[in-house]
């Protein structure tokens, strides 16, 4: 009876997890002594960090999209049908299509989603960036805009943590650019006591935003919205009149992990080393779905397929496992049009913002472009 | 130490991001009113940052202690 791998989630960490054990394990997938399935809910594979560059017209939305079948080894077999439930006692996903997949190993990689509805009149009054329909409306919405106050608004928990800062410094360079920054003000909230979770950037940042003219206000968490006044209210009790309303909106996980009783707001429970879903040492967690409080990002997500795709061929082939996840995340920062720094950090290193430069910024533009490799397992 | 029951328990020691008060928010969103949190941070901001921001929603606060090399918090959900 061959081994069954099934990986939940085509997103970064699922795709990548999928090819790197194809090539661990090219020898006995071939042979059938290992099976490699793929569960996920959608045929096509966005790169999210392009929606940033669709705002600006900077990136077309069919250059950040493939389709997933294209990005997989073909020996993996993928299935379109959603995840409705995981059962870990009796080692089974089920499917929408009543199918039942068993598994010796799983590898969940739901990811999150934005969920704009959870704040009163979101939906109604505010923009924002994370699926590819909101960075359309806004780029639309930013073309025919006359000028005003533009605030940019953070819900907790968000993935891709330096996503509201790289908005505000390409919306003041955009806005430099139409020759408008006389008739905008920008103004830029955040949750937490500063103006970034990284502290270091957030020192970085302060003079940034005082030279660009850009206004802030901190520990503002946004509660309600009202789209007829444009007023956007905060847990902590001010309120912000805006013409135009940009948003991170808050995130929660995919719904099988909450309907299979893994985690309150679709995060498992991770053991931030080894990767697997507490109790189940048959069961990885990957990527966004874990509930470690590190940065959700695409990069985390890869550096944590590196590991569990090391442990489940070592587990394959040796009997046992000992890579370990250090926490390691990487971050490019915009820092502008034409500018970006880079910060990456561990459970046990803290960040150190690199000076922006332009070399930075062209590095970014060509790991967009790169980042099909990673997804392939190549980079 | 005070002795009360945890509801809800987060590690965020050498969390450098989001960081030991965004999970706290992102707690006190998300678990339901009643709820007792408890934040372990390594970073000795939180043992003021985060009293400070309970103090300005109108969430309870209910202990912070150092223990050795990191800060426990305790909060809870009142509202």
């Amino acid at each position: 009876m061959p081994k069954r791998i099934v990986i939940v989630g085509g997103g970064a960490g699922g795709t990548i997890t999928a090819n790197l054990l194809i090539r661990n394990l090219y020898r006995q997938v071939t042979n059938g002594e290992v099976i490699i399935n793929m569960i996920t809910n959608r045929p096509d594979h966005v790169y999210q960090p392009g929606f940033l560059y669709v705002v600006f017209d900077k990136v077309r939305p069919h250059e950040i999209v493939r389709k997933q079948q294209d990005l997989l080894d073909p020996h993996i077999n993928l299935f379109i049908d959603p995840a409705v439930k995981i059962d870990r006692d009796k080692n089974v996903v089920f499917t929408e299509s009543g199918k039942e997949s068993p598994y010796d190993i799983l590898v969940v990689a739901t990811g999150s989603r934005i969920v704009p509805e959870s704040i009163p009149g979101l939906k109604e009054g505010g923009h924002w960036f994370y699926d590819l329909e909101g960075a359309k409306k806004l780029r639309d919405s930013l073309t025919t805009f006359q000028g005003g106050r533009v605030v940019i608004a953070i819900g907790v928990p968000h993935k891709c943590p330096v996503a509201p800062l790289e908005i505000t410094f390409m919306l003041h360079d955009y806005f430099k650019q139409k020759d408008m920054l006389n008739k905008v003000e920008l103004f830029y909230t955040y949750p937490i006591n500063r103006l970034h979770a990284l502290e270091p950037v957030s020192n970085w940042t302060y003079p940034q935003f005082e030279k660009k003219g850009i206004k802030y206000e901190v520990l503002f968490n946004m509660e309600e919205i009202d789209p007829v006044k444009k007023v956007v209210k905060s847990m902590e009790g001010t309120e912000i009149n805006y013409d135009l309303l940009i948003t991170i909106p808050p995130h929660k996980g995919a719904p099988v992990i909450e309907e299979s009783g893994m985690g309150k707001g679709g995060w498992a429970a991770t053991n931030k080393q080894t990767l697997n879903n507490a109790g189940y040492n048959n069961v990885y967690i990957v990527g966004d779905t874990t509930d470690i409080p590190i940065s959700k990002a695409g990069s985390t997500a890869h550096f944590e397929a590196d590991v569990v795709a090391e442990r489940i061929s070592s587990e394959i082939q040796e009997g046992s496992a000992s890579t370990l996840y250090d926490g390691k995340v990487v971050c490019f920062v915009e820092t502008g049009f034409d500018e970006a720094t880079y910060v990456w950090f561990n459970y046990k290193t803290p960040p150190k913002p690199t000076p922006p430069s332009k070399m930075l910024h062209w590095m970014k533009l060509g790991y967009n472009r790169l980042y099909w490799l990673s997804a392939k397992g190549v980079l | 130490m005070i002795d009360v029951k945890i509801d809800k328990s987060i590690d965020a020691r050498g969390a450098a991001c989001p960081g030991p008060l965004m999970e706290l928010i992102k707690a006190m969103r998300s678990e339901p009113v009643g709820s007792v949190i408890e934040i372990l941070s390594s970073e000795k901001g939180s043992s003021v940052d985060a009293p400070a921001w309970l103090k300005k929603v109108g969430q309870e606060l209910i202990e912070v202690e150092m223990m050795g090399d990191y800060w426990r918090i305790v909060a809870k959900k009142i509202k």
